[in-house]
């Protein structure tokens, strides 16, 4: 059984929802990352969503834009990423890690490569915002040899033909885009965010995680009751832009920033 | 079928690119996130259904001709021609039309599709201004609002453009992110569209983009070879033997090489910008010197590091100042079809001054790439020879850039 599968299982036995903090790797850079990678699963984090950073990451929204510019300036490059994962797992064998990007990273270090670099780092799942499942086929299937979980976006403009050829394709968990629009957007529209996630249920058993416009306790509250968990990216990386950079970061900071995953992770457990 | 046609049926297979899911050969492509998809595959299926009424190409046509002032000419260069002591050199003039480039082509083409989508908001993206200028004109003909994403440091050098836009009613919105040139204000318009993509219609300015765009924006470009075909049977009396086009994204390129690309014996060059030449790695030439990759929703050439991020790419064009060039340019450059060469910002601007010089007629310097290889080309070929270079677009915009550069104040 896979890390994730693992995770979700003891998550429903538990009675508990995924929680789930997007971070860019190498912002502000490779070690704090791995610090604060540790510091969320202290705060509750169930799954880890670890940023590529890219240079033109065209789906989302100006906080995380940052994030991905703070890292390039440092020089982080997809190699890196994967080193952080093994570094990461030496003391954490247990918590999932998805790496989350675009596509042109992966493709210029080839698909076998990074499959099997990523196996052998430890990544359980892969997620590539600008690869539709009709252009994934070689990618799926090396990522799959591996051993690694393929997962893949619904939105709210995903047509029901569409989300079950999706289903068909995912493993892990699928993620559901809350909003028309990018990565921390506003979220307004809770009720068709649940008539959607009531439409899917009808399509898989993966557990069903919201993403892109949940940036507190109310929000998380809000969507946490509709699925199976969340995803929170925006709203982190906006404190990781607070930390100092070209310094140690101090045990208080790093608790500071990771606070909100806190907050959301005593929000969610109220829900049963 | 005579044989002469199976002849030319296998040595030329395939130019009718792209296939049904939007691939020419392995480019190209949909590569959006999944809230766009829809978007893609809604314009894809509005496309196919207008392509195939004449009642859309009439009205394209005659939009073209009276808002347009279509056909443009093809002009007999003829003191250039004897400056290269070659072959004859011809000039299609998309200089002369409206808006002073090739650009309005396409966005007459995409407005009126926006129309028939009844979508009532335009968002485009620029570099130099040029399609900005002709996106926002065309949104004024019609009366939909229209937004213009440009980048920070564009908008600084492309001053008189961003007033054009302003004055025709579209509302230009600065880009500071990423370097703040094209490809950064491209990421911004797809965030904005998948933000409001109910209403909005984006017009892509170039052959690049989730398919359907590549080819929908050659299609309405590829006026610009039917033109020049009719023409040189009447003023040459054959096909040209060569044609010689500029490349950044590709679409007035494309516009001309693929209504001949079936016909062998015209020879065709893309000249992308070399900048500060090839080897410096300054310059926009990702066919000449790139590789393939997946960016702004398709797979083709690209300019990216040994990591996969786009790299910055420098030319004195400010449109040709693009990592990316259409998937359908890719594949022609794989097949051999079309050769691919590059030119300096130095040849540009001798070729910006000769042609000016030498025939009154002041090149957009995009276009001057084309001039300044058109005319080496030109030089190496014999008198009975032809060769139509396309002026892509007039040079008014960039008599401030060029002045700057040679240190002279206006």
């Amino acid at each position: 059984m896979s890390r994730i599968a693992q995770t979700v299982e003891h998550a429903r036995e538990a009675g508990n929802k995924l929680l789930i903090p997007y971070l860019v790797a190498g912002d502000p850079d490779l070690a704090t990352t791995l610090q604060l990678m540790q510091h969320l699963v202290g705060q509750g984090a169930d799954i880890i969503e670890l940023g590529i950073p890219f240079s033109d990451p065209s789906s989302d929204g100006p906080v995380i834009q940052r994030g991905v510019e703070r890292a390039l300036a440092r020089g982080t490059r997809l190699q890196d990423v994967l080193d952080l994962v093994q570094e990461f797992r030496v003391k954490d064998a247990a918590t999932p890690v998805v790496l989350m990007g675009y596509l042109n990273p992966i493709e210029i270090m080839g698909y076998q490569q990074f499959a099997a670099s990523a196996c052998q780092a430890g990544v359980d799942g892969v997620l590539i915002v600008d690869m539709p499942p009709a252009e994934s086929a070689d990618l799926h299937d090396e990522l799959q040899t591996a051993g690694i979980d393929t997962i893949y976006l619904v939105a709210p403009t995903t047509s029901a033909t569409r989300a079950s050829a999706i289903v068909s394709l995912s493993t892990g968990y699928l993620y559901y885009v809350s909003l028309k629009g990018v990565t921390g957007a506003a979220l307004t529209d809770h009720q068709s965010v649940g008539e959607k996630i009531a439409a899917l249920r009808g399509l898989t058993d993966l557990p069903i995680v919201i993403g892109f416009g949940i940036k507190d306790a109310e929000s998380a509250q809000a969507m946490g009751k509709l699925a199976d968990g969340v995803v929170i990216g925006s709203a982190l990386v906006g404190r990781i832009a607070e930390l100092p950079v070209h310094e140690p970061q101090t045990s208080a900071g790093l608790q500071h920033c990771t606070a909100v995953i806190g907050v959301v992770r005593d929000v969610l457990n109220k829900i049963k | 079928m005579s044989d002469l046609d199976v002849v030319s049926d296998d040595s030329l297979p395939g130019f009718d690119g792209p296939d049904s899911s939007g691939h020419f050969g392995p480019y190209g492509g949909v590569f959006v996130g999944e809230t766009l998809i829809s978007a893609v595959e809604e314009l894809a299926r509005v496309y196919e259904r207008l392509a195939a009424d004449e009642k859309f190409w009439e009205e394209f046509d005659y939009e073209l001709k009276h808002y347009v002032g279509r056909p443009s000419p093809l002009n007999f260069a003829e003191r250039l021609t004897a400056a290269c002591g070659g072959a004859r050199i011809y000039l299609k003039r998309e200089d002369l039309n409206h808006t002073g480039a090739h650009k309005v082509n396409n966005t007459i083409g995409q407005a009126l599709l926006a129309k028939h989508m009844e979508k009532t908001r335009i968002i485009a993206e620029t570099g130099a201004g040029q399609h900005g200028v002709a996106s926002a004109a065309v949104a004024a003909r019609l009366g939909l609002e229209c937004h213009v994403y440009m980048g920070a440091d564009d908008i600084v050098r492309q001053a008189p453009n961003v007033y054009r836009m302003k004055l025709l009613g579209a509302n230009v919105i600065s880009v500071a992110s990423g370097s703040r040139t094209l490809k950064d204000a491209m990421n911004e318009a797809l965030r904005d569209w998948a933000s409001n993509v109910d209403n909005t219609y984006y017009i892509i300015g170039t052959v690049a983009g989730p398919h359907p765009y590549p080819q929908l924006v050659r299609d309405f470009q590829c006026v610009i070879g039917r033109e020049v075909r009719a023409q040189s049977l009447e003023q040459i009396g054959h096909l040209p033997d060569a044609l010689v086009a500029c490349v950044g994204g590709g679409s007035n390129a494309i516009g001309l090489f693929h209504p001949f690309l079936e016909d062998a014996e015209v020879a065709m060059h893309g000249v992308e910008a070399a900048g500060r030449g090839l080897e410096t790695k300054a310059h926009a030439a990702p066919l000449c010197d790139g590789k393939p990759g997946v960016l702004h929703g398709n797979r083709t050439y690209l300019m990216t590091d040994a990591a996969g991020q786009i790299m910055e790419t420098h030319s004195v064009s400010a449109g040709l100042d693009y990592p990316g060039v259409g998937p359908e340019h890719a594949w022609l450059k794989d097949l051999g079809r079309v050769n691919y060469v590059a030119a300096t910002d130095k040849q540009a601007l001798a070729a910006f001054h000769q042609l000016t010089e030498l025939e009154g007629i002041i090149p957009a310097l995009e276009s001057s790439h084309a001039v300044a290889y058109g005319a080496l080309l030109a030089t190496g070929m014999e008198p009975e020879h032809s060769l139509v270079i396309n002026l892509s677009g007039r040079g008014d915009k960039d008599i401030e850039t060029v002045a700057r550069i040679e240190g002279i104040e206006l």
